[in-house]
This record gives structure tokens, C-alpha cells and sequence, in this order.
């Protein structure tokens, strides 16, 4: 029964590599969870940088109030970058570096640091995500605009070809489209759209040198994707994307080589499904998700982090990340799913589901096409995705789309697991913030600062250059992580040349809402309260922080213009006073404010107090990933009302904001009369966005 | 609840910035003791009452969607400010008409010192009038040209747009893309009101930048029109915004303001009236001509609702 006619591999595959998505407080605290992770068998790190070092700001500017330390590792110096992989050999490491608007200067400071290790660039191992049209699109931690960005992106794969060849520059991001509620045809679409966009714009720095470093360029091109519980559906999707990806290697691009043309992809699985409510049911769907990405063999992940049970409630602990690495260990070397050949092969429904999948996604990338390519069809493909998205939310507030624990079976017993003291999630230390904002300026005072002007300078120069043939950005970059910048530095020098940047919102376009009983019943309300008032009622929705993760804010704004109100959409990383400037300016009746990187601690008194300030009496509501534990103390600095993920039927809570204005109307007091926390929330429906992840 | 109409006035007479926003709710309520309070202000705002034509600035900013008008307004902005002119800017956005409601999102695409109290951005719905401007717009433009040096009235479209604009403003820019053919249409067919001046945005593209330019003047040229167009980038490195800031200058220097101003209140009491009354309230004044000869009778430095309250008692006569 064995030999040519075994249904098994002569020898069983060896494991993806295992990741966790982890960073928090310090580069120390941090370095010492990498070693910790790594000796309880994980195979690989992932890097999350804190909101500042994303964006490029230094702890100490006003935007990064509230944001240090929180969702990652700060970062602003080579200083940091050494403590952090101190001890780790980067010669032999694998490092995946969740990183896109500053990844250049991030790559930079791990190369500093391989240095001071004795390691060459030619052994560094690694991804640096750098897929800036998606941060446009979902995620929102963008720093320049599309083209210097691209520029930027093009400039390092062009480096890292010739001087660190096992480095992966740029790891195309489906999981984030996903996440922002993408269909699966658009997430391969969209996903394709940005590959090209970013192969077209290399393909123009590389030059004459062409047809010499195109394949090796295709190559080194990995891709970062999703997979939510749907998991034949999504699986289905990865070997579309497969077919797709060495399709346009061929024929757009020329390549030949057989290796090369693999695609090659890493995974962290979908956090929009998971739950606040019931939040240990998390852990089936992570399991049925993590299948997705292994079962087949054909179009199984190289690299795989899952999220933990804990999410949507906060940041989860190191024993959260445990548990998840310890799924992905179950999987690998329990199981039998290593033991054979492409199971699905020859699968007529696997089969039928992939061409269903290339049809679909083919003629969304030409739709794409037809605005010019990716960079020019942002603002299509985001009021696709707000719009695909609001399909949704519909779906689960309808019951169309069961979510247990949520919508259907929500009768439960007390969870142990969140019984502690601490709600079960990570804190960090609030004085974290303060250790770094004296550490960044140690750093300056003590560094030789007519070395850094000079390297800032040179920076600056060569952005500056416009020409075609211009000089790479690596170059410079290098030499000012060696010389000791901040984060903040490179990255104001490169504001300075670039300007500032502020991306299409995508919700303009995005259809009405059905108009069913509940919403029928809240224009009349919103209607009769206008007349009262003499004007429509009108709500300023924002977001202050760095968190770049809209799509809650846009789906309470898009529902609430839906009701008839006149909503003020002021976008991302606002801070305290832009927002109370807004609102005393535009005479708004209600403030609706979203944060998920968990810097509501620091950021909403500021901004109720730069509210107070101004004179602005209005109502404040607040929607995100709100810890049980913070609601109280945030209604004690002002808040009339707290939303969080388990609060998912948005018709309610904009219902609750317009109760809010009804009550002002009314001379009663407006806080402390809403429902709070019983109702729903929009500021955010999913997971963990804030630490979406490499 | 509204501060009284006749104190925001006298605020706003004094340059007191911060007077603004309250007073804009005001002229934006429909309630009836606010409508009452919304007359007293703009009848203190009045040229009768001030004895001249209100000193700022009022401009009209339009084009089509997606033309980059608001980062142009960004970088005017930043300019007028960098010179110590204060600036109010009144943005005007589309609104969703089945449910009448609105998204208003075009403050966030405007960079501004948000600690500036120099500077102030008021969105607003388009309301039923698509295209076109609500009433309210127009008369806040007139009471913040009292306290502000720039007003900046910016609405989307081509076409009706530009006739509402006219009315409202001083000087009308209109922006446009490289290779958008729209509006050189419109100009010839004479659907869209000629310009005080043109801009073609986005400069980095180069040829179909100037391209646009030399149809645009061409086409300006043989309607008559000697309106500048200029070739300007918002988009680092800047440029030309200096100049079309001049630009904007000389139109206003060059113009009988007066002349202008009191047309456009002529124009919009009789919008305003015949909003009210309808056509047979307009028939019951022998009609848009004779309604026309009342408005000429009237003080020239009459303010809007004073126009209308003197249609209606005449009505009323009748």
C-alpha cells in the first residue's frame, strides 16, 4: 500500500515559521518578551511598533500624547533599535517588521544594529511590510503622500536587491483590506492592484538595469493576507491569488524562472470576526481561520502569527500569545496536516470556488486599471471597501449573518477568564510615557549633533531631487541612523520636502442605508428635533490620536447622516485642540469621538478639557476598545456615553446620540443620559485593528 | 439661547473674531425668534448702518468635484495668514436628499493651526438647493465680511454654481483640473458665468497643464473675457499660489464694489421672496421686471431681509 500509490509525502513538510505579533512599553521590556517567545518554540519575530514610530514622531511631539508604548515598541533611535534585539543573533534571525510609512528608516536602524553585532546585510533575514497604498486604504499609518511614499518603497526594494538579498522589502497587504471589510474578490483585487503599482513604479527606478534585476525584484515580493471563518471560501482565495500572482509575473512583468514566480505569502488571521461578547469563543474561530491557510499544500502559508482569544477586549498578555502559539504548535506537530500532497487537488468544488474567484477578481482589476492603476484609484477602492463594509454591519445587525455569542445564542454564564483584576488584557504602565519622553532627549543632548545636521541635510537634499536616475533614499537613511537621528527627525526632514498628507476618508460616496423600521423611526425623530432646534442637528465625528483605524468612526458617520443629521467628518490623528477648534467653529450639538490603540486614558480628558477650553458645551461620546474597567472613570472626566465592540447595531447607538441632543434641547442635561455601553457601537465592531499586524 | 442678534452685531463690528460662530448658528436657524434675531444682526451689519460696504474680502471658490480646490484653499490659506489677514471660509458640500442628512468632510482636506483664532472654517449642507447656495451662506458671507479681511465661499460644480457664486461674492475663482474638458464647454456654451479667475491645478503634469491654460484663455479671449488663468501647484513645492493670491487682489481692486454688492442683495431678496411666496407672489408685484424697479427704489445699502420686508409690505398693499 505504499510506494508510487501512498496518498502520502515520502517525507512529512517541515512547519511554517511561528510568529507572534508582540512589542509593548520599552525596547527592553520588549526584548525580553522576543527571548521568552523564542524559548517556548516560536520560530520567528514580529516586531509591532508603537502609533509615534509608525507615523514618525518622537514620543515627546504633542500628536504622540497618549500613544507611546501602546500597541508596540517604541523606537526612535539605533539606541533603542540595539536594546531591543539585544542578544538576539540577527545574523541567523528571521525579523518581520510590521513597519510601512517609516519602513526605510526601521530597516536602517536593524542594519546599525546588525553592525554593532558583527553581522553583514548580506545575512540580515526579514520583511518589512512597506505597503503604503493599503495604509491609505485601511489602516491609516500613513506619513507622506502617495508618491513620494511609492518613492520611498521603490528605493528600498531597489537597495535591499543588491545589498540585502534575503530581505523581503515589501509584503503586499491583503490582511488589511480584509479587516476594513473586504470582500474576498477585492482583497485579491485590491491586493494585485497594489502589487502592480508598486512592481511599475521599481520597474522605473530599476532602468536600464531592467531586464537584469526584474525577476530577482518579482521575487523577493511576498504578500501578508488574511483568512477569515469562512475557511473553504478563503482558502480557495489564496490559491486564486496564487494563479493571479505568477499570471501577472509572466505576462506583465516577463519572468521566467520558476522559483521566482511562486507566490509566496505570510498570515495573521482575521481579527474583524472576533468577539468581545463570549470572547473565548475567539479561539474556535482562530483554529477554523489558521486551517484556512494550512490545510492545502499548494497554497499553505510560509509564516503564520494568530491574534489572541483576547482582542477585541484590549492588548493581550504574553500567556494570551502563549495560547496562541500554542494552536499553531497543535496544528504543526500533532496533527497529520504536514503528511501529504495538496489535499484538494482534483476538487471540483475547490476548483469551481477558485475560477468563481479569478472571474470576479480579474474584472475588479481592470475596473482598477481603468482609474490609472491603484495609487489614482484610492478613492474608488475605499468607498468600495466603507461600502462593503456597511453591507455588512447590516448583515449582522439584520441576523442575516449569525455571529454566536453576539447576535444569536447570547445567553451565558460569567467567564472566569475575565474575572481577575486585571479584565484579562495587557495594561501598560502610563509612566512608560514619560521614561521615553526623557529618554529621546537624553539621546539628543548626549549624540554629536553636528554630525546629525549634516546627515539630516544630506536627507533632505536627495529627496529633494526630482530628476529621473535620482540618487536612493537608502543611502542617506543609513548614514543618519548611524549618526544617531530620531524617528521623528527623519521623518520631519522628509515632511519638510514631501509635505503633509491627509487621505481620501471614502465616505462621501458610500450608499444610504436601507431605510428599514428602526432607521424609518429615527428620521422622524431627527427630523422633529431639527425643527426644534431651527437647524439639523449636527455631529462631529473624529478621531484624536494616531490610530489610523476609521472604519468605525465612518459607519457611525455614514448611519448617522443616514438618520438626517449634518455630520462633520474630520478624519484621523486629530489632536485635542483641532477637535475643540472644529467644534466650536461648526456649532456642532454632539461630539462622537473613536480611539482602539488604547490611549483613551490620556486622550479624552485632554480633549474634553481642550473642549472646556473653548467654550464647547456639547455632548462628548466615546467608541473603541474600551476596557470595562475604564468606562466608569471616563464618564467621570465628562463622557455622556461609552460604545465598545459588543455594542454592534449602529442604527441604536446613533439613536442614543440624537437621544443625547433631545435631552440638551430639552434643558435637562445631556450627561449621563444615555445608555451606555447597552446599545452598540460603531467606533468599532472588530477586533484589534490597532495592532493589525506583519 | 442665542446670544441676541443686536451683540454678536456689535461684536462682529468690533473685529471680534470670536463672535463668528455663534453668530452663523443664528443665521442658520429657522426658528422663529432666531429669525427675528438673525434680522436685527444683519440689519446692524448693513451697509445703511455701517455706512459703507463691509470691508473683507468675499470669494468665491468653485469648480468640479476633485479639481483640488480644497488643498488650493489650504495653501491660499496658510498665505493670507503668513500676510496677517484673517480668513473665514464657508464650505458648501452636496447634500443627501432622501433622508436630509449630510456628510460634510471638507474641513479635514484644510491644513490650519487649529490654536489660530485668525482662521475660521464652517461647513454646511447644500440643503435642497443643489449646486446652488442657501440662503444662510449668503448671509453669512455678508456679516463675516464685517470682522474678517478674506471670506472664502467654496462650493462644488460647474455651471448653476457659478451664477449662485457670482451673486454671493466679489470675485469668483474658478479651479480647474489639466484636460477637464467641462468647464471650457460650459464657458462656450455659455452655460457657466465668465470667471474673475481661473486656475489649472496640479502644475507637476506638466503639458496638459498648459494645454488647459491656452484653451481656457483662448476661449475666455473670445467671449470677451480678459480673466487671468493661472497654472498653480498646492502640492509641494508649492507655486504660483503667491501669484494667484495677487490675482485675486487686483480683480477686487479693480472692481466697483458697491455696484456689485448691491446687485447681489437685489438678487437674492428677489430669490429669497420668491422662495417664500412663489411665483404668484411675484405675479401679485406685476412681476420679476416690476419687482426688479421696486428693488432699485430701495436704500442701496439695504440689507437683504430689509429688501424682502419691503417686497412684503407692498404685497401687502396691493
Amino acid at each position: 500500500m505504499s510506494g508510487d500509490h501512498s496518498p502520502r509525502l515520502p517525507e512529512r513538510d517541515r512547519p511554517w515559521m511561528m510568529r507572534t505579533y508582540a512589542g509593548h512599553s520599552t525596547a527592553k521590556a520588549s526584548n525580553e518578551l522576543y527571548r521568552r517567545n523564542l524559548a517556548k518554540g516560536q520560530t520567528g519575530l514580529s516586531v509591532a511598533f508603537d502609533l509615534p514610530t509608525q507615523t514618525g514622531y518622537d514620543p515627546d511631539d504633542e500628536l504622540a500624547r497618549g500613544e507611546v508604548g501602546k500597541v508596540g515598541v517604541p523606537i526612535s533611535h539605533r539606541g533603542d533599535m540595539e536594546a531591543l534585539m539585544d542578544g538576539i543573533p540577527l545574523a541567523e534571525m528571521n525579523t518581520s517588521m510590521t513597519i510601512n510609512a517609516t519602513a526605510a528608516w526601521l530597516l536602517a536602524l536593524y542594519i546599525v544594529a546588525a553592525e554593532q553585532q558583527g553581522a553583514e546585510q548580506t545575512q540580515l533575514q526579514g520583511t518589512t511590510q512597506n505597503d503604503i497604498l493599503k495604509e491609505f486604504l485601511a489602516r491609516g499609518t500613513y506619513a507622506f503622500g502617495p508618491a513620494p511614499s511609492l518613492r520611498l518603497v521603490a528605493d528600498m526594494i531597489a537597495y535591499t536587491v543588491e545589498h540585502v538579498p534575503k530581505w523581503n522589502p515589501i509584503n503586499i497587504c491583503s490582511y488589511h483590506l480584509q479587516e476594513a471589510g473586504a470582500t474576498p474578490v477585492q482583497e485579491i483585487a485590491y491586493a494585485m492592484s497594489n502589487a502592480i503599482a508598486v512592481l511599475d513604479a521599481t520597474r522605473e527606478r530599476l532602468g536600464d538595469r531592467t531586464d537584469e534585476l526584474m525577476g530577482r525584484v518579482f521575487g523577493r515580493i511576498s504578500f501578508f493576507v488574511n483568512a477569515g471563518v469562512r475557511f473553504i471560501e478563503e482558502h480557495a482565495k489564496l490559491r486564486a491569488m496564487s494563479v493571479l500572482w505568477e499570471e501577472i509575473g509572466r505576462e506583465r512583468y516577463g519572468v521566467t524562472d520558476a522559483k521566482q514566480l511562486r507566490f509566496r505569502y505570510g498570515v495573521q488571521v482575521n481579527s474583524l470576526g472576533l468577539t468581545e461578547a463570549q470572547p473565548e469563543n475567539n479561539v474556535q474561530r482562530i483554529v477554523l481561520e489558521a486551517l484556512a491557510v494550512t490545510l492545502g499544500r499548494d497554497a499553505r502559508a510560509r509564516a503564520i502569527q494568530l491574534p489572541a482569544w483576547n482582542e477585541a477586549l484590549g492588548l493581550p498578555r504574553p500567556w494570551d500569545q502563549q495560547w496562541s502559539l500554542r494552536i499553531q504548535q497543535v496544528l504543526a506537530y500533532e496533527t497529520d496536516i504536514l503528511e501529504y500532497p495538496d489535499i484538494f487537488e482534483g476538487s471540483h468544488v475547490m476548483d469551481g470556488l477558485v475560477s468563481e474567484l479569478l472571474d470576479g477578481a480579474r474584472a475588479e482589476i481592470a475596473i482598477v486599471a481603468e482609474h490609472g492603476g491603484a495609487i489614482e484609484a484610492v478613492p474608488y477602492m475605499k468607498a468600495a471597501m466603507v461600502e462593503a463594509h456597511r453591507e455588512r454591519i447590516q448583515r449582522i445587525e439584520s441576523g442575516e449573518q449569525v455571529v454566536v455569542g453576539q447576535n444569536r445564542f447570547t445567553e451565558t454564564e460569567d467567564s472566569p477568564l475575565t474575572a481577575d483584576g486585571d479584565g484579562g488584557i495587557l495594561v501598560v504602565d502610563p509612566a512608560v510615557e514619560a521614561q521615553q519622553i526623557e529618554s529621546v532627549r537624553r539621546w539628543r543632548a548626549e549624540r554629536d549633533q553636528a554630525a546629525v545636521d549634516a546627515a539630516l541635510g544630506e536627507l533632505a537634499r536627495v529627496a529633494s531631487l526630482t530628476e529621473s536616475g535620482r540618487e536612493n533614499l537608502m543611502i542617506p537613511t543609513i548614514a543618519a541612523a548611524r549618526a544617531g537621528a530620531t524617528t521623528g527627525e527623519w521623518a520631519a526632514t522628509l515632511r519638510q520636502v514631501f509635505g503633509t498628507y491627509r487621505a481620501p476618508t471614502g465616505v462621501g460616496e458610500a450608499a444610504q442605508a436601507q431605510a428599514g423600521a428602526q432607521l424609518g423611526e429615527l428620521r422622524e425623530r431627527v427630523a422633529a428635533l431639527g425643527e426644534r432646534l431651527g437647524r439639523r442637528p449636527k455631529l462631529l465625528v473624529g478621531k484624536p490620536g494616531l490610530d489610523g483605524h476609521s472604519n468605525g468612526a465612518e459607519q457611525i458617520a455614514v448611519r448617522a447622516r443616514d438618520s438626517g443629521m449634518d455630520v462633520v467628518y474630520e478624519g484621523i490623528r486629530l489632536t485635542p485642540a483641532q477637535i475643540a477648534a472644529s467644534a466650536r467653529q461648526e456649532g456642532v450639538h454632539v461630539i462622537g469621538l473613536s480611539i482602539l490603540s488604547g490611549s483613551h486614558r490620556a486622550l479624552i480628558p485632554a480633549v474634553i478639557g481642550a473642549l472646556h477650553d473653548a467654550g464647547v458645551s456639547a455632548p462628548v461620546v466615546v467608541g473603541g476598545i474600551i476596557p470595562d474597567q475604564d468606562v466608569e472613570s471616563l464618564k467621570q472626566a465628562g463622557v455622556a456615553a461609552v460604545y465598545t465592540p459588543k455594542d454592534f447595531d449602529i442604527t441604536r447607538i446613533v439613536s442614543d446620540i440624537v437621544g443625547l441632543v433631545e435631552s440638551g434641547a430639552d434643558g435637562t442635561p445631556a450627561n449621563g443620559t444615555a445608555s451606555n455601553g447597552t446599545a452598540t457601537n460603531g467606533a468599532r465592531s472588530e477586533g484589534v485593528p490597532a495592532r493589525d499586524a506583519s | 439661547m442665542s446670544e441676541a442678534g443686536a451683540a454678536l452685531a456689535a461684536r462682529l463690528r468690533e473685529r471680534e473674531l470670536s463672535a463668528a460662530p455663534d453668530a452663523l448658528n443664528l443665521l442658520e436657524s429657522t426658528t422663529a425668534s432666531d429669525r427675528e434675531q438673525a434680522r436685527a444682526l444683519l440689519g446692524a451689519l448693513s451697509p445703511a448702518a455701517l455706512g459703507s460696504e463691509a470691508a473683507g474680502h468675499v470669494i468665491g471658490v468653485t469648480g468640479p468635484p476633485g479639481a483640488g480646490k480644497s488643498t488650493l484653499l489650504g495653501a491660499l490659506l496658510t498665505l493670507w495668514r503668513r500676510n496677517g489677514r484673517t480668513v473665514a471660509i464657508l464650505a458648501v458640500d452636496p447634500s443627501s436628499r432622501r433622508s436630509g442628512g449630510s456628510l460634510l468632510g471638507d474641513r479635514a482636506r484644510i491644513e490650519f493651526d487649529p490654536r489660530d483664532r485668525g482662521v475660521l472654517i464652517r461647513s454646511s449642507a447644500a440643503g435642497e438647493q443643489l449646486g446652488g447656495l442657501a440662503w444662510p451662506t449668503r448671509a453669512a458671507a455678508q456679516a463675516l465680511a464685517v470682522a474678517f479681511d478674506i471670506v472664502v465661499i467654496e462650493t462644488v460644480g460647474v455651471g448653476q454654481a457659478e451664477t449662485d457664486v457670482a451673486e454671493a461674492t466679489d470675485t469668483v475663482l474658478v479651479v480647474v483640473q489639466p484636460a477637464s474638458g467641462d468647464v471650457l464647454q460650459f464657458l462656450k456654451a455659455g452655460i457657466m458665468e465668465i470667471p474673475d479667475v481661473l486656475a489649472v491645478t496640479k502644475s507637476d503634469l506638466g503639458a496638459p497643464a498648459m494645454r488647459t491654460k491656452r484653451d481656457l484663455s483662448a476661449a475666455l479671449r473670445s467671449l470677451g473675457s480678459s480673466a487671468p488663468v493661472l497654472i498653480v501647484s498646492s502640492l509641494p513645492p508649492a507655486s504660483g499660489i503667491e501669484e494667484l493670491a495677487d490675482a485675486l487682489q487686483q480683480h477686487r481692486a479693480g472692481l466697483d464694489v458697491t455696484a456689485r454688492r448691491v446687485q447681489a442683495r437685489r438678487a437674492s431678496a428677489l430669490a429669497e421672496y420668491a422662495r417664500e411666496r412663489g411665483e404668484s407672489g411675484i405675479r401679485m408685484l406685476g412681476g420679476r421686471h416690476a419687482v426688479q424697479r421696486l428693488l432699485a427704489a430701495q436704500d442701496p445699502g439695504a440689507d437683504v431681509p430689509a429688501l424682502v420686508g419691503a417686497l412684503e409690505r407692498d404685497a401687502q398693499e396691493r
